[in-house]
């Protein structure tokens, strides 16, 4: 049996990760996976202690949660198609102004 | 006597290997077959020039392949096309890993109680060999192939789930040993499951031609449209490479053949079940029934390739996204409510 | 020695799984190329569906299968081909005045968030049997995950649902063709 420590430590790994990934990367697509592995650790934090409290709750959750994150993928690759369109660019910092 | 090393390695090794063996003959020989059959119905001879009367074609064949030179274009990615024929093939041996292929536990090498859906999630690990193919191998013909079949891939995959729920629902279980149990215990088989026979049918219809849609076999192959693709995402792959891409592509028809048997053929239940004067059907052994009707879905494909021209590619998804998706929606909801209303098949 | 094997079997599973996990998620930010980077995710993914098996929550390492490795990443390899990112990743990467700000951003995140986890995760685990249970019965996870989703929230089911249907409308609006007609690119 693995203590829940344990899996809240990985995914306190991969959330800090995703949180490196966010702020240093300039490639849009590659930001947006740093998003999904966030969504990822927070599903192990809930499924972790969906098993740790006996309570199903957590799970319902994470399934929340992975609905959200493709919600999320469909988005933000529509977002980079259309981008791809008027800038033929996916880097962030040449997207700063509002208008196209 | 049974010692804890032998339940937990040493039989399920020895499982593993024998289905491994038997997976890999059957795809070999199914090439032989289908070069036989397809010459039959266009009216000529096919290989029979290997001793003896060309039953020894598919191993000819593969020991060619072995021994060809592998060839790695110059501006390839080289990791990433190595992956290519790895990531295909593997899901496909994988997911023999649930099916049962007889009702004793010799007979398969585990029982999920998620089977249906571990089924599902790993056919669908086995995109990535062919879209990463196509694009490691850095010409456009390939990437055209991976870019289709992605697509053609994700729509296909939508009525299939959908299809497979409606097996679920009369079921009520995952898990595949249990599914081909409730057809025995309703005396159906879930193509035709009493008075729900209508969506049963459609919803078996639905699965099989999508599997040959996932399975990028004619009429659905434009991943690999020879007349507009060259061969499509592999046509930068020669030697092992391309062997283990076709043994994927075989191994996949003779899945998506059991998964069919399983879900709506009733498995290893003879046909009829439901009718006791064919009792007498019961002395051919359950596993002979099994591989009986995956035959039949195996020469379906064939049929299939000799039969039909190719569809277009806006036509194939046109096909996809406004036929099969709402029919297998509409007809999902309609055995929900049967089963809600009146109870389950019987 | 057997018996020591199997007693530790999942502890060792765990820790080879983890290690895939996080080295998926560095290959994610170190890789310069979006295709290995996708890959690399998607073998973190994979990985972490093997730790939800460990939890007993069998249903969701197959949803997380499905989704994420059948759908979401494909969806990713699919636009990262289709705009030919190889053509632009001639610049810089990295925004570098940024790494060490970000490596000690994570931390400090990570260390505030684990202290308060792990403390909350002190005592007993529970019987994994109340994750089968279906009012009181054991039938199965994804049983008893469905029970949950819809008798105890069915609500949040359905706002999750609209969600998805907000989305869809949102990436087709997006993919449009004449979406950037108006100024001629």
């Amino acid at each position: 049996m693995i203590a829940t420590s344990h899996y809240v430590i990985l995914s306190l790994v991969l959330f800090a990760l995703g949180i490196v990934g966010l702020t240093v990367r300039r490639n849009f697509i590659t930001v947006l996976m740093c998003v999904e592995l966030i969504l990822n650790a927070a599903n192990i934090n809930f499924i972790a202690y969906s098993r740790q409290l006996g309570d199903l709750t957590g799970q319902v959750f994470a399934v929340f949660v992975i609905t959200i994150a493709a919600a999320e993928a469909a988005i933000g690759l529509g977002i980079i198609v259309a981008l791809v369109r008027l800038k033929h660019n996916v880097n962030l910092d040449q997207v700063n102004v509002m208008e196209g | 006597m049974t010692t804890p090393w032998m339940t937990y390695l040493l039989i399920p090794l020895i499982k593993i290997v024998v289905i491994l063996v038997v997976l890999i003959l059957l795809a070999a020989y199914l090439s032989w077959f289908e070069r036989r059959i397809l010459a039959f119905m266009q009216i000529r001879i096919g290989p029979n020039r290997v001793w003896p009367k060309g039953w020894l074609q598919a191993i000819a064949d593969a020991l060619k392949l072995f021994s060809k030179e592998d060839v790695i274009p110059a501006r390839a990615e080289k990791l990433v096309f190595l992956l290519g024929p790895v990531l295909a093939t593997a899901p496909a041996l994988i997911v023999f890993s649930v099916i049962p292929f007889g009702p004793s536990d010799l007979l398969r090498l585990t029982d999920v109680n998620i089977g249906i859906l571990f089924i599902l999630g790993v056919a669908s690990v086995g995109i990535y060999g062919i879209i990463l193919g196509g694009w490691a191998s850095n010409n456009k013909f390939s990437l055209m192939g991976g870019l289709r079949s992605a697509a053609q891939l994700i729509s296909y995959e939508v009525p299939m789930g959908f299809a497979v729920v409606t097996v679920v629902l009369m079921a009520n279980s995952l898990s595949l040993v249990k599914i081909v149990e409730a057809q025995k215990a309703q005396h159906v088989w879930f193509a035709f499951p009493g008075w729900l026979a209508i969506p049963g049918l459609i919803a078996f219809f639905i699965y099989f031609i999508c599997g040959v849609a996932e399975t990028n076999r004619n009429p659905f192959d434009l991943p690999e449209a020879e007349s507009e693709l060259v061969a499509g995402f592999h046509t930068e792959y020669s030697g092992m490479k391309f062997a283990f891409y076709f043994l994927a592509e075989y191994a996949n028809m003779v899945v998506i053949a059991s998964i069919a048997t399983v879900l709506f053929l009733g498995g290893w239940l003879r046909p009829f079940p439901n009718v006791a004067a064919l009792a007498f059907l019961d002395v051919i052994p359950p596993i002979v029934w099994f591989f009986a009707k995956v035959a039949v879905f195996l020469f379906v494909y064939i049929w299939f390739r000799g039969t039909f021209p190719r569809y277009r590619f806006d036509q194939l998804m046109a096909l996809g996204w406004k036929v099969f998706i709402p029919v297998s929606l509409i007809n999902l909801m309609a055995v929900g409510l049967g089963i809600l209303l009146l109870g389950g098949p019987r | 020695m057997l018996a020591w094997f199997l007693a530790n079997f999942s502890a060792m599973v765990f820790y080879c799984l983890a290690a895939v996990a996080v080295a998926g998620a560095v290959g994610v930010i170190a890789f310069r190329s979006p295709v290995h980077a996708a890959l690399s995710l998607l073998g973190s993914f994979l990985a972490v569906a093997g730790v939800f098996v460990l939890l007993h929550a069998e249903f969701l390492a197959a949803v997380q299968i499905l989704v994420y490795a059948g759908g979401v990443m494909v969806l990713f390899l699919f636009v990262i081909m289709l705009v030919n990112v190889r053509t632009l990743t001639g610049e810089g990467q990295y925004v570098r005045r940024l790494v060490p700000a970000a490596v000690v951003l994570g931390i400090v995140l990570a260390v505030l968030i684990g202290v308060g986890v792990v403390a909350g995760g002190q005592g007993a685990v529970a019987d994994p049997a109340a994750l089968t249970a279906v009012a009181g019965v054991p039938l199965g996870n994804t049983e008893a995950v469905g029970w949950s989703l819809y008798r105890d929230y069915l609500l949040p089911f359905e706002v999750v649902s609209l969600v998805l249907l907000v989305a869809m409308i949102g990436a087709i609006v997006l993919g449009r063709k004449d979406l950037g007609a108006k100024e001629g690119a």
